[in-house]
């Protein structure tokens, strides 16, 4: 009794509205709402950019010109399409549920924009730096698999519905090799935290983890397309097959809520792997730049992170303007029978490798690591030496699949002959 | 004071989830439910600290839950339409043991004294935790590995169709 009178007396006294802590700068405090600004307005504006970015890149890739009416080169195209989506008339189908139909589009547009909270973006600019930071992405993750199954089962429409199946069968599956290769780069950096990891990449830790893990870059690259359900795994709006999908009955700007989805997540998916793999906001002069004046590092590590995900962008709309849809069970194949077997193999090596150039460390708990017999090495030596077992991972996997394929095509022709027989 | 406000929320969260659950007639509700109860669950371990708890509640539970929406609609019948009975022949033996054991779970509560400690947090709890489990506790840790690894290998064997050979089917 007497703590809940304390209690409610702390809550009439503390004038701490805000949950800052006493002693906060001024710069942490500008940082912050730098960082929000960042996730809530930039991320959703990148989508209209993103849908004309596509649209411009597919039709080179299709040789044709692609929206060039509207402004230059047509860049006002996508901001007439937002403000045509606006003023679209807000349709509920008639045996939609309501309430879930309409939480739906925007749980899964948190979802996407909730990833961007633990990125860095530039020396010292992160949302918010979690010790739990890729964890973290997994969890927020699975709040959008429930807004897409709330959207699609609230419809009321058996395409709906089918394309919900369709997703959470897809997005779980692919969750395991995904989540399976960051535990791999958690083992390499020792950290789950976004900004530790980016640390861990620069040039005297041993460098990009693009270079120190080739298999685990492409499985959690393929997964993460897969996770983001664009092409070639679109399978969850497979126009041909079931119209739309889960979104078959949105119109407006519910529609446009979960278009949002798509594009920041497939954004955050590209800023994911720039921060994971290619150093994140590491180049030239940025460390030595923030040293002398941290604004300028700053704005040079912005430079160098956006054209990393650029580029990541551009290989993703460069598969949608070239790879055919998989088939729903060929997808499921890939992801149990390839995928998650190769990020497992690709774990265990790598935790191998790792072991044996760990430097010694003491726990405090009563225990000590003892370092590893090739800790003399440092982070360079674990490179190459990563390097080279993902080589042979690469290759083990290829005799295998190599081993798969003839015995498959040897069984297919013996069944053909059977037949003729 | 904001503290005490997103304590609020969460509890709304976790409270209002937990009557949707045992008040509504149509299971589909009662799985959102759950997942808003199991959310505003890991809202709590957010306030504790203890953040490495709330994403692995969001992960295992909240997740979980859209797997569990999907055989809910797979496996039951009009399920756009279900109105199922919310009670069945042992409402009376429920109406006794449910408050029983919310007074035997009270009278614990208040009998323990907490101990509140005013010493600073020690360092990085998620480092903590890790080698807690691969030190101190390592056997445990692996027994219960072990035991997850045998109830999968078991649901596999008893889905599994012993009369029928689904590899080869033509």
């Amino acid at each position: 009794m007497e703590q809940l009178i304390n209690w409610l007396a702390n809550i009439l006294e503390n004038t701490s509205w805000w949950g800052l802590p006493a002693d906060v700068s001024a710069a942490v405090i500008v940082w912050s709402v730098y960082g929000f600004i960042l996730a809530l307005v930039v991320a959703p504006m990148a989508m209209i950019v993103l849908t004309w970015l596509e649209r411009k890149i597919i039709a080179r890739i299709q040789d044709r010109i692609g929206p060039n009416r509207a402004g230059p080169f047509g860049l006002l195209q996508a901001v007439a399409d937002a403000i045509k989506m606006l003023t679209k008339e807000d349709t509920t189908p008639a045996g939609a549920d309501r309430v879930p139909f309409n939480i739906g589009p925007g749980l899964a547009a948190v979802a996407a924009i909730l990833i961007y909270a633990v990125i860095p973006v530039a020396p010292g600019i992160v949302g918010t730096d979690l010790n739990i930071g890729i964890f973290y992405i997994v969890a927020v993750g699975s709040f959008g698999v429930l807004g897409i199954l709330m959207a699609g089962w609230s419809s009321n429409n058996k395409y709906a519905l089918l394309g919900a199946f369709r997703a959470v069968s897809q997005l779980v599956s692919y969750e395991i090799p995904m989540v399976l290769s960051l535990i791999t780069i958690a083992v390499v950096a020792g950290s789950m935290s976004t900004v530790t990891i980016v640390d861990k990449q620069s040039w005297v830790n041993g460098g990009w983890y693009l270079i120190a893990m080739p298999v685990t870059f492409l499985l959690f690259f393929l997964s993460s397309v897969a996770e983001v359900g664009r092409s070639p795994f679109d399978l969850l709006e497979a126009d041909s097959e079931i119209v739309a999908g889960f979104h078959v009955e949105y119109s407006g700007l519910k529609f446009g809520l979960f278009m949002i989805a798509e594009y920041v997540h497939a954004l955050a998916v590209a800023a994911l792997t720039a921060t994971l793999f290619l150093g994140g906001w590491h180049g030239p002069f940025v460390t030595q730049l923030t040293a002398s004046s941290p604004v300028a590092g700053a704005i040079l590590g912005h430079i160098y992170f956006l054209l990393k995900v650029g580029v990541i962008v551009f290989i993703l709309m460069w598969f949608r303007g070239t790879l055919p849809r998989f088939r729903i069970d060929q997808l499921l194949d890939f992801g149990w029978k390839f995928m998650t077997p190769v990020a497992l193999l690709n774990l265990l090596v790598t935790a191998f490798v790792v072991k044996l150039f760990q430097p010694g460390v003491s726990t405090g708990m009563g225990y000590a690591i003892s370092a590893g017999p090739l800790a003399s090495f440092g982070g360079v030596g674990q490179t190459i030496a990563l390097l080279i077992a993902n080589l042979l991972v690469a290759f083990l996997v290829s005799l295998a699949v190599r081993a798969f394929a003839r015995r498959s095509k040897a069984q297919a022709l013996r069944a053909v002959a059977a037949v003729e027989n | 004071m904001a503290e005490q406000i997103v304590f609020f929320i969460f509890t709304i969260l976790v409270l209002g989830g937990g009557i949707g659950i045992i008040s509504t007639k149509n299971l589909y509700y009662s799985a959102l439910f759950l997942s808003m109860t199991l959310s505003g669950m890991a809202g709590y371990f957010v306030l504790l600290n203890a953040g490495f708890l709330a994403a692995v509640q969001v992960v295992v539970y909240v997740g979980a839950i859209a797997i569990l929406i999907l055989f809910a609609i797979m496996l039951s019948r009009r399920m756009m339409t279900s109105s199922e009975p919310q009670t069945n022949r042992q409402t009376w033996l429920a109406a006794i043991v449910s408050p029983l054991l919310f007074i035997a779970i009270l009278v614990l509560v208040l009998q323990v004294n907490w101990p509140v400690s005013s010493a600073a947090p020690t360092g990085d709890a998620l480092i903590l935790l890790g080698m807690s489990f691969l030190g101190s506790y390592v056997i445990p840790f692996e027994v219960i590995s072990v035991l997850l690894l045998v109830a999968l290998v078991g649901a596999i064997i008893l889905a599994r169709d012993t009369h029928t050979d689904t590899g080869r089917e033509q």
